[in-house]
């Protein structure tokens, strides 16, 4: 089965999935679709592991959740906005994580994730512990009202496919190839006269601002944006959901979101809700340990190897 | 006369007292991760998770053992250390070979673990260690007052961090441990034991988190995200010292501890994130560290 027909076949069934699904549950996992996408932009293509992702989606939430409370803005521009914001803020995070490589980089961007985390704790406009409730999801161009849960998971369906389509334009494109060049051997890319660090800049701003994307949209279909998703936690749940679909596929997020986020809905129901941290870090290392490359990773080997 | 030019020396000489404390903590920490990183090269994510595990051990042992605080402060390293070294016998040790990242995602998801259990056992509440008795009490200062337990954490952590700078520079063990530190295939040709060095290392970088755990029990509540709020700051300061002295681990650890006292009492606002902000500053003037040796 080639991509074109998989990636058809796939659109069909999120297209259909509302009939079976809860819509804002499948809206949720779209959310975090997009930003494993975008975290995996950077790990799987760049080989940059951040461990400070949460800023960006944080940041898109509480942008675009401010100024559909306190502005008459449409949600398609609150959510640009947000977008944009959470774009620049990559660009300041990536400006000084690229100066220091593999576990720095992860120690920097962790750092700088709590240094965002803490504005936003004491920032007067996020409301603190509480955060930004009651965000109002507006209607798209004035026209299509949002408060529908069955229209806002097609705007967000629509939202998810435009970044799941830049990312792979980007990972396509020969912009993508010097990337998987400086991930697979950065010398030779220094000496092939590539500017390593602005390569990885410009990956990271791409990055950063779809997973602020991504947080925007979150922010509408929850009607919330609170510290949650600007904790390193979500830094650390957006790694797993790369990890466990697998890092460095296109699909692999997907997935990894899927399950990541059906897992913590059927726990958090059930008596098992206090162990979620605990099986989280489980996962964690069961996948380091013995599952390195993920479920599409997986299938893909077993595909090479008996087709 | 407690004021000058406008500064209120009690309130500030409190602050950095306070600053001292931390600093001892983040020194412990940062020297442990150190020490761990010169032969692995491996950044150990569940450094805060155990030390937080130093304290709850020291908090059960009074409790259920009725073992003193200071037979835990022995005997909890050596707890701490021993899960350290199963954990970088059975966990680490295989994918050694790989990108050195799978280790720091293995170590977070055994933080989560750790965390995770001690939240379900504990909640998320707060419990408090009482002072020992011996050094209960305090000294009254020319400017302050200073309580002996707060006295007892400077020295102790000082005497633990310059005792293992000249273990590290200056005994034969060190001298092994540098050596691995620089090229790990020629030492193992020189008929050392490298594997069970690199174990050992482990267990006593851990070790130290440990004993950091017990000390700060009596004073900090003994909680189970003690560790991980501690350690995203120990990371930045690690960031700032860059890993490659341990003298440097030593002195930027007290010296960012100082730095956020003088912000507590300066600019109370920015105290918790002053030390995220000179990370900037240094990544943007030194990006390899203060300290740090690698281009």
């Amino acid at each position: 089965m080639n991509n074109l027909k998989l990636n058809i076949l796939l659109l069909i069934i999120a297209v259909i999935a509302p009939a079976v699904f809860y819509p804002v549950f499948l809206a949720k996992i779209l959310c975090f679709a997009l930003f494993a996408c975008a975290f995996n932009l950077l790990l799987g293509y760049a080989g940059l592991l951040s461990f400070g992702h949460a800023a960006f989606l944080g940041t898109g939430g509480y942008v675009t959740g401010y100024l559909m409370i306190n502005t008459g803005l449409s949600p398609e521009i609150a959510i640009i906005l947000g977008m944009v914001a959470g774009g620049i803020l990559g660009a300041i995070f990536g400006k000084l994580a690229v100066k220091r490589e593999g576990i720095y980089f992860a120690m920097v961007t962790l750092a700088l994730a709590q240094l965002v985390f803490f504005f936003y704790l004491q920032a007067p406009f996020t409301n603190g512990e509480d955060g930004l409730q009651g965000v109002p999801r507006g209607a798209i161009f004035g026209l299509i009202d949002l408060s529908n849960n069955y229209t806002m998971y097609y705007f967000v369906l629509a939202i998810f496919i435009l970044g799941y389509w830049i990312i792979n334009r980007t990972v396509h494109s020969p912009f993508g190839q010097v990337l998987k060049a400086i991930r697979e051997n950065e010398d030779r890319a220094i000496s092939l006269g590539y500017e390593v660090n602005r390569y990885k800049w410009v990956a990271f701003i791409i990055s950063a601002a779809l997973a602020s994307l991504a947080g925007s949209t979150k922010a509408l279909v929850f009607n919330l944006a609170s510290l949650t998703d600007v904790h390193w936690h979500m830094s650390g749940e957006v790694i797993l959901m790369t990890l466990v679909g697998g890092v460095g596929t296109i699909l692999g997020p997907i997935l990894g979101a899927g399950i990541v986020v059906s897992m913590q809905n059927y726990l958090s129901g059930g008596e098992l809700g206090n162990y979620i941290h605990i099986i989280m870090g489980f996962v964690f290392v069961v996948c380091v340990l013995s599952f390195r490359s993920g479920i599409v990773g997986q299938l893909l080997k077993f595909k090479r190897n008996n087709f | 006369m407690t004021t000058i030019f406008g500064i209120n020396l009690f309130a500030l000489f409190g602050q950095l007292l306070v600053g001292l404390i931390n600093g001892s903590f983040y020194a412990l920490l940062s020297l442990g991760l150190a020490i761990i990183f010169g032969l692995l090269k491996i950044i150990n994510f569940a450094q805060g998770a155990l030390y937080m595990l130093g304290a709850f051990c020291a908090l059960l042992a009074l409790k259920y053992l009725g073992i003193n605080y200071w037979y835990a402060l022995i005997l909890v390293p050596i707890a701490v250390g021993i899960v350290g070294i199963l954990m970088e016998r059975f966990l680490i040790r295989p994918i050694a070979n790989e990108d050195h990242l799978y280790s720091l995602l293995l170590t977070f998801g055994l933080a989560l673990i750790i965390q995770g259990a001690f939240t379900h056992a504990f909640g998320s509440s707060g419990l408090s260690y009482s002072i020992p008795e011996e050094l209960k009490g305090g000294i009254r200062l020319p400017f302050m007052y200073l309580p002996n337990y707060r006295a007892w954490i400077i020295v102790a952590s000082i005497i633990t961090c310059v005792g293992t700078w000249w273990m590290i520079e200056k005994t034969r063990l060190g001298a092994y441990l540098r050596a691995g530190t620089e090229n790990p295939k020629l030492m193992q040709a020189f008929g050392i034991n490298v594997p069970l060095l690199v174990t050992l290392t482990f267990g006593f970088g851990v070790a130290l988190a440990g004993f950091a755990g017990v000390m700060a029990a009596p004073v900090y509540s003994v909680s189970p995200d003690m560790g991980s709020n501690i350690l995203i700051v120990v990371f930045a300061i690690v960031v700032i010292g860059g890993m490659g002295s341990i003298g440097g681990a030593i002195i930027t650890g007290l010296g960012m501890g100082i730095i956020e006292g003088l912000t507590k009492y300066f600019y109370p606002e920015a105290s918790n994130t002053i030390i995220f902000l000179v990370m900037v500053v240094v990544l943007l003037l030194k990006p390899a560290g203060l300290f740090g040796k690698e281009a």
